[in-house]
C-alpha cells in the first residue's frame, strides 16, 4: 500500500505597495489617479474620524470605542472594490468601510455611544449592523451568500472579521456552509496582530489564516493589509469569483492595530513600543501618501486642505450626533417585536408614567 | 382519540373548525408539519426548509418527506452537521428577503445555535430599531418519552421564553400543529416551534387540506370543566386530558388549557379558567425550577389570588438531568400524578 499525496496547495501573499511608496508596476491594478486619491482621502478621513471618536470617548462624551487607526488600507480597499449592490457585513471595528458604504458617520458614533437608532441605517444602505460576539457575524455573511445566489442576484456579501475571529467556532462553520453551498460571499479577515491581548501566535500554530480556507475547499489569499493597492486586487479577485458563481474566498488582509484594543484598553500592558514603532514605518496612510508624492499628485498644501475638510466633517458628524434628540424609554419596548405583546404594554406604560413623575 | 373541544378563543379569526372546509386528512402531527411546511412554501416562494438530513431523507422523523422532491434543493436544502451554522445562515437568509425554516434535529443538539438565537435572532428588530428583522422559524423536537438515547429528550422551551425577541410555540395536535407553523411561518419575528415527538405518530386527526392558521397567542380549551384547571402543553395535554377523563369518573370537573403559546402568552384565557375554577395545576416535562410553571404561579398570584381555594400545585419534571431510557418513565409527568395532585388540592 504505497502513501500518495492526496493534496497540496500553496497559499500566495499579494504586496503591490511597499512602504517606501514603490509599487510594483506589473501587479498594479487599473485605478485612475482620481480613483488613487479618493482612497487617500477617505484613509484620511477614516484616521481624522478614528482619532477625534477616541478623544470624544476621553472627554465623556461617547462610550467605549475601537479604534481602527491602522486598518485604513485593510477598509477603504475594500470599499473601493465592492459594488453598489454589494453588502456589508461587518463585525466592530469597520466604521470606515461602513461609512464608505453609506452608513452616516454620525450614526456610528450614536452606536458606539450607547444608542441603539445608530444601527437603525437609511434604507438602500447594505450593511448590517455591527455584530459585537465575535465571530458570529460570519455565518450570517455565508447565508446572505446563499440568499443572494438563490434570488439570482448578483450582489455579493462581504464579511470582517478579525485574527481572533478565526478562533470561534462559527468561523469554521461558516467557511464550511459557504464553501458547499457556494455562497457568494467574501470573507475579509483584517489580521492586526492582536485580539485584545492575546497575540495572533495565540490564537493558532496556522502559519497563515489565509491556510484555513484550504480545508473549506475554497481559495484563500494572504495581502499586505496596510497595501491599499493589494488589499484592492485581491478583494475584486474575490468578488468577481463570487459574481461568477464560483463560490467564496477568504481574505486575509495582514494589518496592525495602532491603537488600543478599545478605549477601555491599555495596550502598553502586554505588547513593546518598538513593535508599535516598527509598524508605524509601515503605516498604510504615509506609505499611500508617498507614492501620491512621488508621482506627484500630492503635495503639503493638498495635504493642509484635506486635514481641515476632514475635520469639518468629522465635527459636522459630532454636531449631528449631539443634535439627536434624546432616546424614548417607550423605544425600549416598541422594537421588541412586529406587534407589541400585552405584556410588553403594560411594562411599557408602567415606565412611561414612572419617567413621566 | 379526538378530544372534546368547547374552546371559547376558536372563533373565525383563527380559521379554526369554524370555517367550512372542503376537505380534511386525517393526520399525524408529524404528517401535519410535513403539510404545513408544504403549503407554506406553495403559497410563498421565499419560503425555504433547511436543516439535517431534511431533503433526500425527508428529515429523521420525516417531518418533510417528500418536500425536496416537490420543491428541489434549492428551497429544501440538507446542510452540513452544524446547528449553529444551521441557525447563522438562516439569520443572514432572514435578514435579506427570504423566510427559512430551520430544522434543529433534537432539541437536546440546539446549544451551539443559542448564541445565534440569543445574541442576534432575538435582538435584531430592536437594536436596529426596526431596520431589520428575523422572519425565521427554528423547528424542534423536544420532550421525551420516545426511549431515545442521551440527549434526545430535552424540554428547554423556558430559556426561549426567558429570551425576549423570541416567539416559542409548542402544537399538542395535528390541528393545531399545521395551524400554528403557518402562523409561525407569516410572522414577522423569530419563532421557535416545538414539536412534541413522543405524540408525533401518537394518533390522527382531521387536518383540513386547504390552508389556515392558529393564531399565536391565543390558548385552547380541549376540555371544559368547573373544578380545577390542568395548564400545560405540547405532549402534556394529552396527559392532562387523559387525568381530566378519570377524575370525571369521580365527579370532577378539570377543565385542561392548552396554553399554544409560551410567547406571546393567552394570559387572558389562562386567568378566566382559573378564576372559573378557583383551582390550578401545571403540568410540563421540563425540570421544576424556573419551568415555565412558576412563572404561571406567579401571573396567577399578581392576577387572581383572591379566586384561589388551594395552593397551585405543579407537576413537572424533576430537577435532574433527564434519565436515559430505562429511568425516563420514573421522569415524565403522568396521569396519576395529574390526578393525585386535583386529589390533594380538592382536599385542601
Amino acid at each position: 500500500m504505497p502513501r500518495t499525496t492526496v493534496f497540496e496547495s500553496v497559499i500566495e501573499r499579494l504586496e503591490i505597495l511597499a512602504p517606501d511608496g514603490v509599487v510594483d508596476e506589473g501587479l498594479m491594478p487599473g485605478l485612475n489617479d482620481d480613483q488613487v486619491l479618493e482612497l487617500y482621502r477617505n484613509m484620511v478621513r477614516m484616521r481624522v474620524f478614528d482619532e477625534k471618536a477616541v478623544k470624544l470617548q476621553r472627554q465623556g462624551r461617547m462610550g467605549t470605542w475601537p479604534p481602527l487607526k491602522g486598518q485604513e488600507a485593510a477598509q477603504a480597499g475594500v470599499a473601493l472594490a465592492m459594488s453598489d449592490d454589494d453588502w456589508l457585513v461587518p463585525a466592530f471595528r469597520e466604521h470606515g468601510i461602513m461609512i464608505l458604504r453609506g452608513v452616516p458617520g454620525h450614526l456610528v458614533l450614536a452606536y458606539w455611544a450607547g444608542d441603539e437608532r445608530g444601527s437603525a441605517f437609511p434604507d438602500g444602505v447594505r450593511c448590517f449592523p455591527i455584530a459585537v460576539p465575535v465571530g458570529s457575524q460570519f455565518g450570517h455573511g455565508a447565508g446572505l451568500g446563499m440568499s443572494l445566489g438563490l434570488r439570482g442576484e448578483q450582489a455579493v456579501a462581504v464579511t470582517f472579521g478579525g485574527d481572533g475571529a478565526t478562533s470561534e467556532g462559527d468561523f469554521h462553520e461558516a467557511l464550511n456552509f459557504a464553501g458547499v453551498f457556494k455562497a457568494r460571499t467574501v470573507f475579509v479577515i483584517q489580521n492586526n496582530g492582536w485580539a485584545i491581548s492575546v497575540p495572533r501566535s495565540g490564537q493558532t500554530a496556522s502559519a497563515t489564516l489565509a491556510q484555513k480556507a484550504l480545508a473549506y475547499g475554497i481559495p484563500g489569499v494572504q495581502v499586505d493589509g496596510n497595501d491599499v493597492f493589494a488589499v484592492y486586487a485581491a478583494t475584486m479577485e474575490a468578488l468577481e469569483r463570487a459574481r461568477s458563481g464560483d463560490g467564496p474566498t477568504l481574505i486575509e488582509a495582514v494589518t496592525y492595530r495602532l491603537g488600543d484594543h478599545t478605549t477601555a484598553d491599555d495596550a502598553g500592558r502586554y505588547r513593546t513600543e518598538e513593535e508599535v514603532e516598527a509598524w508605524k514605518e509601515r503605516d498604510p496612510i504615509l506609505r499611500l501618501g508617498r507614492y501620491l508624492q512621488a508621482r506627484g499628485l500630492w503635495d503639503d498644501a493638498r495635504e493642509e486642505m484635506l486635514a481641515e475638510e476632514a475635520a469639518k466633517w468629522v465635527s459636522s458628524q459630532i454636531e449631528a450626533l449631539e443634535a439627536m434628540t434624546p432616546p424614548d424609554p417607550a423605544d425600549i419596548f416598541r422594537y421588541m417585536y412586529a406587534e407589541m405583546p400585552a405584556n410588553l404594554e403594560e411594562q411599557m406604560r408602567s415606565l412611561i408614567e414612572e419617567v413621566a413623575s | 382519540m379526538t378530544a372534546q373541544r368547547a374552546n371559547p378563543s376558536e372563533d373565525g379569526e383563527g380559521g379554526l373548525r369554524a370555517v367550512p372546509t372542503t376537505s380534511t386528512a386525517k393526520l399525524t402531527i408529524a404528517q401535519a408539519v410535513r403539510d404545513g411546511l408544504a403549503a407554506e412554501m406553495a403559497r410563498d416562494e421565499r419560503v425555504i426548509v433547511m436543516g439535517e438530513d431534511v431533503g433526500v431523507d425527508g428529515g429523521v422523523f420525516r417531518a418533510t418527506d417528500g418536500l425536496i422532491e416537490r420543491f428541489g434543493p434549492q428551497r429544501v436544502i440538507d446542510t452540513p452537521l452544524a446547528e449553529d451554522g444551521i441557525v447563522a445562515t438562516a439569520i443572514g437568509m432572514a435578514m435579506s428577503g427570504l423566510r427559512p425554516i430551520a430544522e434543529i434535529q433534537f432539541m437536546g443538539f440546539v446549544y451551539p445555535a443559542l448564541n445565534q438565537i440569543f445574541a442576534h435572532a432575538a435582538r435584531m428588530r430592536v437594536r436596529t430599531r426596526g431596520r431589520f428583522h428575523v422572519p425565521m422559524v427554528i423547528r424542534m423536537p423536544f420532550g421525551g418519552g420516545i426511549h431515545a438515547p442521551e440527549s434526545h429528550s430535552e424540554s428547554y422551551e423556558a430559556l426561549f421564553v426567558h429570551t425576549p425577541g423570541i416567539k416559542v410555540v409548542i402544537p399538542s395536535n395535528p390541528h393545531d400543529t399545521k395551524g400554528l407553523l403557518a402562523s409561525a411561518i407569516r410572522d414577522e419575528d423569530p419563532v421557535v416551534f416545538l414539536e412534541p415527538k413522543r405524540i408525533y405518530r401518537a394518533f390522527r386527526e382531521a387536518v383540513p387540506t386547504d390552508d389556515y392558521t392558529v393564531p399565536l397567542g391565543r390558548a385552547a380549551v380541549p376540555r371544559a370543566g368547573e373544578d380545577v384547571s390542568l395548564i400545560s402543553w405540547g405532549a402534556m395535554v394529552r396527559v392532562c386530558l387523559d387525568a381530566a377523563q378519570e377524575l370525571a369518573g369521580d365527579g370532577i370537573s378539570a377543565e385542561v388549557v392548552d396554553l399554544r403559546t409560551l410567547n406571546p402568552l393567552d394570559r387572558d384565557a389562562l386567568l378566566a379558567s382559573v378564576v372559573k375554577t378557583g383551582r390550578a395545576v401545571i403540568v410540563h416535562e421540563a425540570p421544576r425550577t424556573a419551568g415555565f410553571g412558576a412563572e404561571i404561579v406567579a401571573l396567577i398570584n399578581e392576577h387572581a389570588l383572591l379566586h384561589l381555594e388551594a395552593p397551585v400545585q405543579r407537576v413537572t419534571g424533576f430537577d435532574t438531568v433527564f434519565p436515559y431510557a430505562r429511568l425516563e418513565k420514573h421522569y415524565l409527568p403522568t396521569r396519576e400524578r395529574v390526578v393525585k395532585a386535583v386529589r390533594a388540592i380538592l382536599d385542601f
